[in-house]
């Protein structure tokens, strides 16, 4: 199964209950001090929703969420003491800086990946921190309007703020559900289990952070500003601090990463837990607080690595995992292939590669190749391992770019352009080293490679099961990708590249390290492809294979074009042959 | 005294405050960058060995009485030392409790997503450390005091009675045993077996497993060892800097700038990197307000991040 397209009205009836039974208890609580803390739990609940839309989902993990956070903060505070500007619009207003902020922040940014994002989104609030102390806003409170308390969001039953808090909550949790539910949430699935692959299967990878840390600087940006205010006072440390960023992981991980619940259950737990100590026994241990969030976050790293609620969760399913599953319904049952349909290779000119070049520091790994690549034809790329034939193909889907050359594919230009561009314009692709994402199933693996095809989810879906059952693999659509064999792996991708109705085919070593009937099954598939009319380029070294296969061959050794043209005329060339063998079996070869 | 001679000055002397502050820095930074470079982990605790380093050098200096005893030259250097003795424990146990069930031959390989585990445990530990800090030493800000944290040595004039370079004596004092410790630690790992060892795990883990070295044991080394040293950096810093539980936060960013300066991985990359963060730093208050030095800190950080990430002297990490 896959979360897309799922039905909304069992979450939807979850937060609603969850609301209600909050705003029961927030109202009939007297205790203004308990007041403030059911308030604080929703404003990091908020903050901890925040942090999961962009880390939690995309697994780039943000220790900066202050930034977004503070800037939310000191927005409505600046506008309501600056300009009287109420909270009411000071809030939205917060959240559009939020939402710039992430742009500015994210754009730059996302060219780190692992330890050096991380690190760097450390930097940003420090030094906001750092500036707004010199600007002067060491401890800037928040004017009381007595006049007209409720136009600026002042209340004096605490219990509203309850309710208004409860209100944002409300909105971040159906936020999330939506990214959790759409496509959003599957490709920055993607792009956290393996970015390469996901950009070749036509995700863009950098539009899809940026829409993420949108969002997410949106919604810190409303905590911070409903906290000022609450508070009614701010400083640089409380709303920029290393605290302030480290709460919001420290819920969600503790609740559970990557789950619409797990940071409003990591805030129930934590913050009243925190406060409670911080008040019985702050005067005493001043530093307990931070003990506590620091505790807790070793606790789950080494005891529940996932969070608390998917631990849960997990145990509810073992002791219901004794009813047997009801039966998956099958989906569109495989169009009998077309068996001897004719190959009419020879039509146009659909990708035509001329003097590309490419040099690693002084190893010269592709070197003035050129070749042509006809209309519904399969062309074999074959040499000696080192020939520059992965290396050709990372040119042709943009991973990396020529020093010289050019490759025109329909009339585009693709040099230059990103994977996932080329991956739009049709040209789809598989991996000599598989790249699965391992933590997603097969349906949903196959299914990032549709979103290219369909503009809308319920289309996709049934674009990816079409292309798993083209594959043969229609059966195992439900289960992980991480538990898949080779061969199952090898179809799985070659499904993922379909399934984006790819006019042009790369197919990188697909039959490497397969059994004889492997190797069968996927040739079967593969010419049933190019039966119907598929374009295919396809690297082997082992030539058995791809006489069979091939209409055409062009050979590369160290980097070059060594041959090109028909199987029998290729296998017959001296200079092939020597290239394989080396020159020692030449004579033996003859024979 | 004419302008030119005021600026020459102010450049010098800010120059030489930047190569004595610089040299600690980088030797905080070596102790960050030699976790990282054998273990690849980014400790997010190290500023928080850096401030026990400081408590554990207060305690031993006033409680031994190291600067009745052995004068203010060498008091503050053996506490330091024993604090980075106490502290070499310390990492030893944090290693072997808790950082082996997040680190180890497994996760060196991985890029990406395993690594996580590590970054948020650190930071765990990070934030125990401090508030326990708070909670046992107080937030009153301390200082190893001694007569030379306040004077001076003055070289020069150099041009008739004018442009005259002051040396801080505790400073100066701390980037001579800074510059020996970088000297020792540089020969220990190029020329002793146990040396060899860090390197072997560093550079190929696995490979040095099926040779039969125990990386386990080399991480465990490593981690107390850059531990200890950070430590050291910060009894140093505390004979002229006043502190409290939470000036790990002031001197984290430092390091991570350093070591990322330097290229993650290199250990002498590390020490440049420190040295030049020094150098920014002190360099940044001849054109900016002083509340902004740290914050100038930052941006030369997020420059060296988003235009270089491989640093000055490292190695493009990334593989395809």
């Amino acid at each position: 199964m896959t979360a897309l397209g799922k039905s909304w009205r069992k979450p939807l009836l979850a937060i609603a209950a969850f609301a209600a039974a909050y705003l029961v208890v927030g109202l009939l609580v007297q205790n203004q001090y308990y007041q403030l803390m059911l308030t604080l739990v929703l404003v990091w609940a908020v903050m901890g929703l925040s942090w999961n839309v962009f880390s939690g989902y995309s697994g780039l993990i943000s220790f900066g969420h202050a930034s977004f956070f503070g800037l939310g903060a000191y927005t409505v505070t600046l506008l309501l003491v600056k300009l009287d500007i109420t909270p009411w619009l000071g809030i939205p207003i917060g959240m559009l800086v939020g939402v710039i902020a992430g742009v500015v922040i994210g754009y730059p940014t996302f060219r780190l990946r692992g330890h050096y994002f991380a690190l760097a989104m450390l930097a940003y609030p420090l030094a906001l921190l750092y500036i707004f102390e010199w600007l002067g806003y060491q401890e800037v409170p928040l004017p009381m309007k007595r006049e007209a308390p409720a136009a600026f969001m002042q209340f004096a039953d605490h219990r509203v703020y309850v309710a208004l808090a409860l209100g944002l909550l409300v909105l971040a949790m159906l936020a999330s559900l939506w990214v959790e539910r759409s496509r959003f949430g599957l490709s920055l699935n993607a792009i956290k289990q393996n970015e390469a692959a996901a950009e070749a299967a036509g995700i863009d990878a950098l539009a899809w952070k940026l829409k993420a840390i949108m969002i997410s600087g949106a919604m810190a940006a409303a905590a911070g500003g409903f906290y000022a205010v609450v508070l009614l006072i701010v400083t640089p440390v409380t709303v920029f601090g290393m605290l302030t960023s480290a709460q919001a992981l420290i819920v969600t991980l503790f609740g559970g990463v990557a789950t619409v619940w797990g940071p409003v259950v990591g805030s129930l737990i934590l913050i009243p837990l925190a406060e409670i100590l911080h008040a019985e026994l702050g005067h005493r241990i001043p530093g307990i607080q931070g003990v506590v969030f620091g505790l807790a976050i070793v606790l789950v790293i080494v005891l529940a690595p996932e969070g608390v609620l998917p631990r849960i969760r997990e145990r509810l399913a073992r002791r219901a995992a004794a009813t047997p599953a009801p039966s998956q319904a099958d989906g569109p049952v495989p169009a009998a292939v077309a068996a001897a349909a004719r190959r009419s290779p020879g039509g146009e000119v659909v990708l035509r590669v001329s003097n590309l070049s490419r040099a690693f520091g002084g190893l010269r790994a592709v070197q003035d190749v050129g070749f042509e690549v006809r209309k519904g034809e399969v062309l074999g790329i074959i040499g000696p391992n080192g020939a520059g034939k992965t290396t050709l193909f990372n040119l042709l889907n943009g991973f990396i770019k020529p020093d010289a050359g050019e490759v025109i594919f329909e009339g585009h230009r693709l040099i230059g352009l990103k994977p996932n561009r080329i991956c739009r314009l049709g040209i789809g692709r598989t991996f000599q080293i598989m790249r699965p994402f391992p933590r997603m199933t097969v349906l949903d693996n196959v299914l990032v490679g549709a979103f290219v095809a369909e503009a809308d989810d319920v289309r996709a879906v049934a674009a990816a099961r079409e292309a798993l059952a083209r594959v043969g693999l229609a059966a195992r659509a439900d289960s992980p990708a991480g538990g898949l064999t080779t061969v199952e792996l090898r179809e799985m991708e070659l499904a993922r590249a379909l399934a984006s109705r790819p006019k042009l085919l790369l197919l990188d070593e697909t039959l490497a390290g397969l059994g004889a009937r492997e190797i069968d099954r996927l040739l079967a598939t593969i010419n049933s492809l190019a039966a119907d009319g598929l374009t295919i380029v396809i690297i082997e070294h082992t030539m058995q294979a791809m006489v069979r296969l091939a209409d055409r061959f062009v050979v590369l050794d160290h980097g070059a074009v060594l041959a090109r043209g028909k199987p029998e005329e290729v296998t017959r060339d001296p200079k092939v042959i020597e290239a394989y063998l080396g020159k020692k079996w030449m004579a033996h070869a003859r024979d | 005294m004419n302008e030119f001679a005021v600026i020459l000055e102010n450049v010098l002397q800010v120059l030489t405050a930047g190569l004595l502050v610089g040299s600690i820095y980088a030797l905080m930074c070596v102790g960050l960058g030699l976790i990282f470079g054998v273990m690849r982990v980014i400790n997010f605790a190290q500023g928080e060995f850096l401030m026990l380093g400081m408590y554990a050098t207060l305690y031993a200096f006033t409680g031994l009485n190291l600067g009745v005893f052995l004068g203010s030259y060498i008091g503050p250097i053996v506490g330091a030392l024993l604090a980075g003795v106490v502290l070499y424990f310390a990492g030893l146990l944090l290693h072997r409790y808790l950082l082996t069930r997040v680190t180890g031959i497994r996760v060196v390989g991985s890029e990406g997503e395993g690594h996580y585990p590590q970054l948020i445990l650190t930071l765990g530990v990070s934030l125990i450390v401090a508030n326990a800090g708070l909670i046992f030493f107080g937030s009153m800000p301390q200082s190893v005091r001694t007569p030379l944290s306040t004077t001076a040595w003055e070289i020069g004039p150099f041009i008739g009675d004018h442009v005259s370079v002051f040396l801080n004596k505790a400073r100066s004092v701390a980037f001579l045993v800074s510059v020996a410790i970088a000297i020792a630690l540089y020969r220990f790992i190029g020329r002793t077996r146990i040396g060899k060892t860090l390197r072997a795990a560093a550079d190929n883990p696995e490979a040095a497993t099926y040779m039969g070295i125990d990386v386990d044991r080399a991480h465990s080394i490593a981690f107390a060892l850059g531990c200890a040293i950070t430590a050291v950096a910060g009894g140093l810093v505390a004979t002229y800097y006043p502190f409290q539980p939470y000036v790990g936060l002031d001197f984290v960013i430092i390091m991570y700038a350093g070591v990322v300066l330097g290229g993650m991985g290199s250990i002498v990359g590390a020490f440049w990197g420190g040295l030049t963060i020094g150098l920014v730093q002190q360099l940044s208050t001849l054109v900016l307000p002083v509340q902004l030095q740290n914050a100038a800190i930052f941006v030369v950080f997020l420059l060296i991040v988003l235009i270089r990430p491989e640093g000055l002297l490292g190695r493009n990490v990334e593989r395809t």
